[in-house]
């Protein structure tokens, strides 16, 4: 038989001759890495040799209060919008795949609205609510009511910033967790059914755990463009990092440094979350490999 | 004694399709029906109305007396609510062509999924079940693997251990050696015979002759969704009645 006969060549061989594998060799590559190398050593040297970057006043500014403050607000304002985003961004993915054609319908119509408004127009929209309504109130649809407040005082910038990062991301991640659910193979719901697991638990147990292979990295993406997209809620005068950095330059004039000192924190922020992915990512493709 | 499985003339289509045209079929308890006919016949869409994957369009399904997704009401059947149905699939055990483990829970979680969720029965009592069922089918040593590392028999094996975790009346199989390289698909039938021996009613739809002959009670032989004829495996496979029955047993073996 062919198969025992290759079995049996090669420890026979090993004896007689030692072979060393000899690598192919790749000149253009040497030459690209040399060139890229080169080019890091010159930003790199600039970045270091040439004072107008003023690295010690990003040192100075780099842990001020006023800039810590101001990181902390764009984590929440990120993480508002992401949890808020994707808590209602799974509930329009899933109305979306309901056999309920008006549950669809108004999903669609959602992503189509929220994904075609710039986000900086609706901020502006949130913000100015009161104009159109200057009184909310809450009660019976079409009924009595039972409180009222001012629209003002319901919808502060904070508020309205989280709600339209919120709303805005919900779209996107409608548009996720769709794409993440289709992934699943169709025996996988048809299987949970057959064993009369109940409807809810399908879902969490066994459906959302595998699609989450499909949704994290893209979420991933999400989030680290949200800690950065948090930067265009400056124009509500909420003092986030970007804001917070404007209004020490307006201040000082140290306006490079200070551009710094904000580059530093969004890189490290990212850096930080895109470790953070790994091990979501790691943790939901057990079982694979 | 009422039959354990009873079809009655059960009509379905997809659209224009008419896949059963009229299935009346009545399993006794510990009977063993193995279910053969031409690709496309109807067999599988015969197999999922019982455990109501699909909807029939008229005709009922019974088992053990109960009728099956539906509750009727003088000369109406209302449909039954979702809680009610998953109550009822959990008499009834599925086995899959292509096993649908689920692929990120462990072979003694996938075991114990259907016993804690759809029965609610304590841990503590699933654990010990699990345990009896995994080493039933070979495997006890494979509880804490995941589903990709085992072979295709293997995984087979993890799936009729996971329909059998709901204590079944009714245990049905379609085709379940079917995505199965050559050498596996002895395995799979060995814990097929010995679940037969031990008086599990089951409903078979496979393509091995050989199995059929040696552990059903009754071949039906299924042709363009209708059974065309049925009986003990000696009238079956070695005298059939009909042209097609024989033409197809002629092209099987
Ligand atoms: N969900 C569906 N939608 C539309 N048509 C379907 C669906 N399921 C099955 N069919 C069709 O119904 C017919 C019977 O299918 P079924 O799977 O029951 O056949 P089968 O006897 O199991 O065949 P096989 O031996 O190939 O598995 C086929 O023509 C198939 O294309
Ligand atoms: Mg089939």
């Amino acid at each position: 038989m062919t198969l025992s006969g290759t079995q049996a060549a090669p420890a026979a061989r090993r004896d007689e001759i030692s072979l060393r594998v000899v690598p192919t060799r790749h000149p253009l590559r040497w030459a690209a890495s040399a060139l890229a190398l080169l080019l890091f050593a010159m930003a790199a040297n600039s970045l270091f040799t040439n004072p107008a970057w003023e690295w010690e006043v990003v040192g100075e500014y780099l842990f001020a209060p006023s800039v810590l403050r101001s990181v902390v607000l764009t984590l929440e304002l990120t993480a508002l919008g992401i949890v808020l985003g994707f808590a209602l961004g799974t509930v329009l993915a899933l109305m979306r795949l309901s056999p309920n054609r008006l549950l669809s319908s108004v999903a669609w119509g959602y992503v189509w609205l929220f994904r075609s408004v710039p986000l900086i127009l609706q901020l502006l929209f949130w913000y100015n609510l009161a104009l159109l309504y200057p009184r909310l109130s809450f009660g019976v649809p079409f009924g009595p009511a039972f409180f009222d407040v001012g629209t003002m005082d319901l919808i502060g910038p904070l508020t309205a910033a989280a709600l339209g990062l919120a709303l805005h991301q919900a779209a996107y991640a409608a548009e996720i967790v769709r794409g993440g659910l289709l992934s699943v193979d169709p025996g996988q719901r048809e299987a949970a059914a057959a064993l009369g697991i109940p409807r809810v638990r399908r879902l969490f147990r066994i459906i959302l755990p595998q699609a989450m292979r499909t949704i994290v990295p893209n979420a991933g993406n999400e989030i680290i463009g949200l800690v950065k997209g948090t930067s265009v809620v400056y124009i509500m005068a909420l003092p986030e990092l970007f804001y917070q950095v404007q209004v020490i330059y307006m201040r000082n004039g140290r306006v490079m440094a200070l551009l710094l000192v904000a580059a530093v924190w969004y890189l490290a922020l990212t850096t930080a979350l895109s470790a953070a992915q790994f091990y979501v990512e790691r943790h939901y493709g057990r079982g694979r490999s | 004694m009422t039959a354990m499985v009873e079809l009655r003339d059960v009509h379905k289509s997809f659209g224009p399709l008419h896949v059963l045209r009229g299935v009346s079929l009545s399993v006794r308890q510990g009977e063993v029906a193995v279910i053969l006919g031409p690709s496309g016949s109807g067999k599988s869409t015969l197999l999922r109305t019982i455990n109501h994957l699909e909807k029939v369009e008229s005709g009922t399904v019974e088992i053990e007396g109960e009728l099956l997704g539906y509750r009727r009401s003088g000369d109406r059947l209302h449909e039954l609510h979702e809680r009610e149905i998953l109550r009822q699939r959990t008499k009834i055990g599925f086995v899959f062509q292509n096993f649908n483990l689920f692929p990120h829970l462990t072979v003694r979680q996938n075991v114990a999924e259907a016993p804690l969720s759809a029965q609610r029965r304590p841990r503590a009592e699933v654990d010990a079940l699990v345990t009896r069922l995994l080493d039933r089918v070979g495997l006890a040593e494979k509880a804490g693997a995941y589903p990709r590392t085992l072979s295709g028999g293997q995984q087979q094996r993890v799936a009729i251990a996971r329909a059998l975790a709901l204590e079944p009346k009714v245990l049905l199989f379609d085709e379940p050696t079917s995505a199965l390289d050559p050498e596996l698909v002895g395995e799979v039938l060995e814990v097929m015979k010995d679940l037969a021996r031990s008086g599990t009613t089951m409903l078979v739809v496979t393509h091995e002759i050989g199995f059929a002959r040696e552990v059903a009670d009754t071949v039906v032989f299924m042709d363009a969704g209708l059974i065309l004829e049925q009986g003990p495996p000696s009238q079956v496979l070695d005298g059939p009645r009909h042209e097609r029955t024989r033409a197809f047993i002629g092209k099987v073996l």
